[in-house]
């Protein structure tokens, strides 16, 4: 069992609720797991148009962030703006996002990538989902939309790297509640074509399988449909992109997803009790996306395509 | 003339101070021992369980959404929901009347042997999925996979019926109103019987549901899965 939780807010001047109400609806699904959790959320873009982004995860937390961004600072000769939490770090370099990946990878291989964007930020953990949430001041977040995981583990180990959401390329980020039972053929068929792996999980190699489809030319709806073709398994899909919340549920809806929309949001959860506490929520169109429904919620054109 | 005033008496229950564990601890023990025949239960938020293993003649009032299994394994009791439900409502219900007043997740009233169900708005998928004699009217929808392998009782919906409605059907009757999106394995489009008439509008005055039964259409059996056949080859 997992919960899913995904919040979009429709009004560029209420995104200051992002991180609050977010971080409330994950611990209202803190009872949907316990072991870990995760969350990405779409903050401010990065202006400069070869600059990117960083959530970078330093396992062993005693890595000294400030020499960390100096040492990339005095390396790139651009300027690198960074914020921490333990363990965790968003880094900035204003310069070529390349050269500053390079130099992380050959100075610092103790460091993990957790995502790279124009706006994602990433934050994962194992622990309990309200611990992860106060750790790393989830309510603090100020941005368009979220994404968010409550985990129980079924079917891989318990560990940062396992827990969701997972990303692959640029500020595209998956979550799941279910389980999948082809992921070792996906991960070979993927390896294949190049793809490197973080982990045996089979969340990833969906999250992989469905990356490669949009490089491939598909949109969002496009990769999703190739997937009830690919995908065999139970699962209810939250994925995010710079602009996009999706929302999917397997062939026979085996795992549930609650949806409740008014003016100011969208709101995704895998149980009611977890939007129970949202403003407006008796006011809000509340329904079950059916088996194979696909939701696509823009955050410039926030009318859902279903 | 004698008259007998019953003055009933009442109690309510605030979730937000003492959670659902105690509160079924109370209806399943304390409550005969108070003589408490109402009970309003507040800030249920889509809690889990609450009002599960009722075995009592009194009513208990939900003044707002619940979560699973609300009025599970009811026996007697008349439960409501003001507000609406998630999975799995009055699962396996034995008898009294489950009523959610709003819309209701999946599987509500599946595997029930007696009793009423009634969705006021929408029920989600596999609604009555191996019904074993309870019955069900739902104001709204019902989703896909409805009345699964149901095996006594009826299933009454008043709008459109989903994908693969009566799949594997055993000798509950369905009952739709509106469009049926597919049928499922075995089931089919029967006639409507005076008999049939009369269950759907004694089931439709129950629920509180005002509509002339002529509209309903008759969903059973075809009685062709119930014995193997070799020359089928799988296809029935």
């Amino acid at each position: 069992m997992c919960g899913i939780v995904g919040l979009l807010i429709k009004d560029p001047d209420k995104r200051e609720m992002l991180g609050r109400l977010g971080t409330e609806m994950l611990e209202g699904m803190a009872t949907r797991g316990r072991d870990s959790a995760g969350l990405a959320a779409y903050t401010d873009e990065v202006e400069e148009e070869d600059a990117r982004k960083f959530s970078l995860y330093a396992p062993n937390g005693d890595l000294d962030w400030r020499a960390f961004a100096d040492g990339m600072q005095e390396h790139l000769d651009r300027e690198v703006t960074f914020e921490t939490n333990g363990n965790h770090a968003v880094v900035v370099p204003h310069g070529s996002a390349d050269a500053a990946w390079r130099w992380v990878v050959e100075e610092h291989p103790e460091v993990s990538l957790l995502s790279v964007g124009r706006s994602i930020e990433v934050y994962k953990d194992i622990g309990h989902p309200a611990d992860i949430a106060k750790r790393y001041g989830f309510r603090d977040l100020v941005g368009s939309h979220v994404v968010a995981h409550t985990r129980m583990a079924t079917e891989s180990a318990v560990t940062w790297a396992h827990a969701h959401p997972f990303t692959v390329g640029e500020d595209f980020c998956l979550i799941h509640n279910g389980s999948l039972s082809n992921p070792n053929n996906l991960r070979r068929m993927l390896q294949r074509r190049g793809m490197h792996f973080d982990t045996d999980n089979d969340t990833e190699a969906a999250a992989r399988f469905l990356e490669w489809r949009l490089r491939e030319g598909d949109d969002l709806e496009g990769a999703i449909e190739a997937g009830f073709e690919e995908l065999d398994g139970f699962y209810t899909f939250l994925i995010g992109t710079k602009d996009e919340l999706a929302l999917v549920r397997d062939p026979f809806a085996c795992k549930p997803a609650v949806v409740a929309e008014t003016d100011d949001y969208v709101a995704i959860s895998s149980e009611f009790r977890s939007l129970a506490y949202l403003p407006g929520i008796n006011d809000a169109d509340v329904f079950e996306p059916g088996p194979e429904e696909i939701f696509v919620w823009n955050k410039k054109s926030v009318a859902a395509k279903r | 003339m004698e008259q007998e005033v019953r003055s009933r008496k009442a109690l309510e229950w605030d979730l937000g101070k003492s959670p659902v564990r105690a509160l079924n601890n109370y209806l399943h023990h304390g409550l005969a021992e108070d003589g408490v025949e109402e009970v309003r239960v507040l800030n249920p938020d889509g809690a889990h369980h609450i009002a599960v293993g009722m075995d009592a003649p009194v009513r208990v009032d939900i003044m707002g959404n619940a979560g699973y299994y609300v009025g599970g394994m009811n026996k007697q009791a008349e439960v409501t929901v003001h507000g609406s439900a998630g999975w799995s409502v009055a699962e396996n219900i034995m008898s009294g009347v489950v009523r959610i007043e709003g819309y209701v997740s999946e599987c509500a009233g599946a595997s029930g042997h007696g009793g009423l169900v009634v969705v006021e708005k929408d029920a989600s998928s596999r609604c009555g999925i191996s019904m074993k004699g309870n019955d069900i009217v739902v104001g709204g929808d019902v989703g896909h996979f409805s009345a699964f392998m149901a095996q006594k009782g009826h299933l009454v919906v008043c709008g459109n019926a989903g994908d693969g409605l009566g799949d594997s059907l055993y000798e509950a009757i369905i009952y739709v109103r509106g469009e049926i999106k597919s049928l499922g394995a075995d089931a089919q489009e029967e006639p409507m019987t005076d008999e049939d008439h009369t269950t759907v509008a004694s089931l439709l005055e129950r629920a509180g549901f005002d509509h002339p039964t002529e509209k309903f259409k008759r969903v059973a059996s075809a009685r062709n899965l119930y014995h193997w056949n070799s020359e089928h080859d799988q296809e029935y």
